[in-house]
């Protein structure tokens, strides 16, 4: 087992990854740029190390920065975190280069399943079906129109090196496919250094129900079920449940077949997400593969009463999964809503500023996961996402009511954020029936 | 401030890639910033509150980003003036080790008393087996070194307090 770790993060996953090293006995040493300087759980750290200014570039997507820090705390292995290098193929060669464990899957894994086309391409191969898609890159604007043609409008248009919704463009026919085909590329280009798009099928009023895996190096897997994440807006999750509230047991379980096969096939170890997308037929097709430790894997952590960041860190640390998949239950009714400092009135603008006050709401079967306090300043230059609210219950009734009564005790002032929203959402008969999609959100607010 | 001299400082900014330049000059304070993707300057005049901040490139509040070329083996460092006195800090620009000489049987780049000039070599910061040559960036006698040969440091850690004129 590992004895120092390095945090290669910030905010609310920088601090669940320190909860673990600490409940492991392992040290944690976190990095932080000069703008999270006064963060407070930098201090829960045995110790800290600031890399560089503000700007990601220079800190947080750094890789010399980084394995420098790493160097000189003389630590055995380095968190990613989600978001910044978690999926980096080049940052885990460097890691692997000097010596040191990237706790997640292999730089062949992340540059295999990280290009969306080949990880489409493995898929077919796994038995697993895909949403109808090109099978290499889209080459020019012609033969986009061609594709759509052939397959049938709604099109989406995605990056192949794109992820966390960027870099898609949905075209419902030609005159929008030919607009949305070259911006897309461009903003390919300008997001991921890389302009090669696909089009898929666009699957309207689709739910995006995702399958979680954890494999060791000796080559077992297990999942551990799904989440819905259908609530979204602008391809960004904003509430994410478990069990699925749409889908039958048949279903369920052949999902998350599904997903093993196709871990299996990929050789991946770790953490790691299947996503699909079920059609209204309950059909469903493989979209991609989070291969990084997700927002919301709280919501599964509370089902199955496994801590999957410590099992991350056992797993990279070579350890063997002790977790036999009949062991593995979803008790009771998990939800979580993602609470962002974003304006929902006018257009979700994002709203940093001082937190004056901060009071967490609590009680039986609430979870609170964030860095955030009465004090801390969201800065404008990272993720708006203030704190990760999950609710554990019985029945999906009562996980509902649970959540309503925490997001009013909640209070976030001064600053505008989306808990409101979430309450709403929370009311919606459409929510409660548990029939949303994917484009709910943005249809009803 | 005429508008030549604005002029001279947005041509100095382009020239050194810089994102941010404030001046205080007397009563008037003016911070010109490169605006997103078009790179042209903007320029922001108020009246002068701060009185004791110069020139600065860079800053260690976190708003102003100095484009760093981690493949050099030069690299900027950044200042930070006291309000008292006229003692400046020399920060580290990288995360990596600290090395006073640059070998380990030569004799240090500077000592205490010794006279520094802006490009004048002050220690050796390794990061990822790079040594990184860090240059003083202000003229000035060092007064104390403010940490040991061989010492993990990280961004804007003082390395060396100076006198400047």
């Amino acid at each position: 087992m590992f004895s120092r770790i390095l945090i290669a993060n910030r905010g609310e996953i920088a601090l669940r990854i320190i909860r673990a090293c600490k409940e492991l006995g392992i040290q944690s040493v976190a990095l932080y740029s000069d703008a999270d300087r006064n963060s407070a759980y930098l201090k829960l750290a045995d110790d800290s190390i600031c890399i560089g200014p503000a700007d990601p570039a220079e800190s947080y997507l750094n890789i010399p920065r980084i394995i420098s820090a790493a160097e000189i705390s003389n630590v055995e292995a380095i968190h990613p975190g989600y978001g910044f290098l978690a999926e980096n193929a080049h940052f885990a060669e460097v890691c692997r280069d000097c010596k040191i464990h990237f706790i997640g899957p292999s730089p062949e894994s992340l540059k295999m399943l990280g290009d969306k086309i080949t990880a489409r391409k493995l898929a077919e191969k796994a038995k697993v079906l895909v949403v109808p898609g090109s099978e290499e890159a889209v080459p020019n604007e012609e033969e986009a129109v061609k594709i759509a043609a052939d397959m049938g409008y709604p099109v989406i248009i995605k990056a192949s090196a794109g992820g966390g919704g960027r870099g898609m463009r949905i075209a419902h026919n030609e005159m929008s496919l030919r607009v949305a085909f070259h911006s897309a590329q461009t903003e390919a280009a300008s997001a991921f250094k890389n302009s090669n798009v696909y089009i898929e099928k666009y699957l309207e009023q689709a739910r995006h129900v995702e399958v979680q895996i954890l494999a060791d190096r000796a080559g077992n897997a297990v999942h551990l079920w799904e989440r819905d994440c259908s609530l979204q807006r602008r391809h960004q999750k904003v509430i994410e449940e478990t069990p699925s509230p749409s889908i039958n047991d048949n279903v369920r379980e052949e999902l998350c077949k599904a997903a093993l096969r196709l871990v299996k096939a990929a050789n991946y170890v770790n953490a790691g997400t299947v996503e699909f997308l079920l059609d209204n037929n309950n059909k469903f097709y493989f979209s991609e593969v989070n291969t990084r430790i997700q927002v919301e894997h709280p919501i599964t952590e509370m089902v199955t009463g496994i801590d999957m960041v410590k099992w991350q860190i056992r797993i990279a640390a070579g350890e063997h999964l002790k977790l036999r998949q009949k062991d593995i239950k979803q008790q009771g009714v998990a939800i979580e809503c993602r609470i962002n400092a974003e304006d929902p009135v006018n257009d979700f603008q994002p709203c940093p500023g001082r937190i004056e006050r901060f009071v967490a709401p609590g009680g039986l079967g609430v979870r609170l996961d964030t860095h955030v306090y009465a004090g801390y300043v969201i800065s404008p230059r990272y993720d708006s996402l203030v704190g990760k609210l999950i609710v554990h219950k019985k029945t999906r009734p009562e996980a509902i009511a649970c959540m309503k009564r925490a997001l009013q005790e909640f209070v976030i002032e001064p600053i505008k954020s989306t808990r409101q929203l979430c309450l709403e959402i929370m009311s919606h008969p459409q929510y409660v029936k548990g029939k949303v999609d994917t484009g709910f959100i943005e249809r009803t607010w | 401030m005429e508008l030549d001299k604005i002029k001279e400082l947005i041509d100095m900014m382009k020239v050194n890639d810089l994102s941010e330049l404030e001046i205080v000059d007397g009563e008037t304070r003016i911070m010109l910033k490169r605006g997103g993707g078009h790179g042209v300057p903007q320029v922001v005049a108020m009246p002068s509150v701060v009185s004791a901040q110069g020139a600065s490139v860079g800053s260690a509040n976190g708003d102003m980003t100095t484009p760093m070329a981690a493949q050099k083996s030069e690299a900027q460092s950044v200042e930070e003036k006291s309000e008292e006195t006229n003692q400046v800090e020399i920060v580290s620009p990288l995360v990596g080790t600290f090395y006073s000489a640059p070998s380990p049987n030569a004799g240090h780049f500077v000592e205490v008393g010794d006279q520094v000039e802006e490009d004048t070599v002050v220690c050796i910061i390794e990061a990822m087996k790079v040594m990184n040559e860090i240059k003083s960036e202000i003229t000035g006698v060092i007064k104390k070194v403010l940490v040991s040969n061989g010492q993990a440091v990280e961004y804007g850690q003082p390395l060396f307090l100076v006198e400047s004129k």
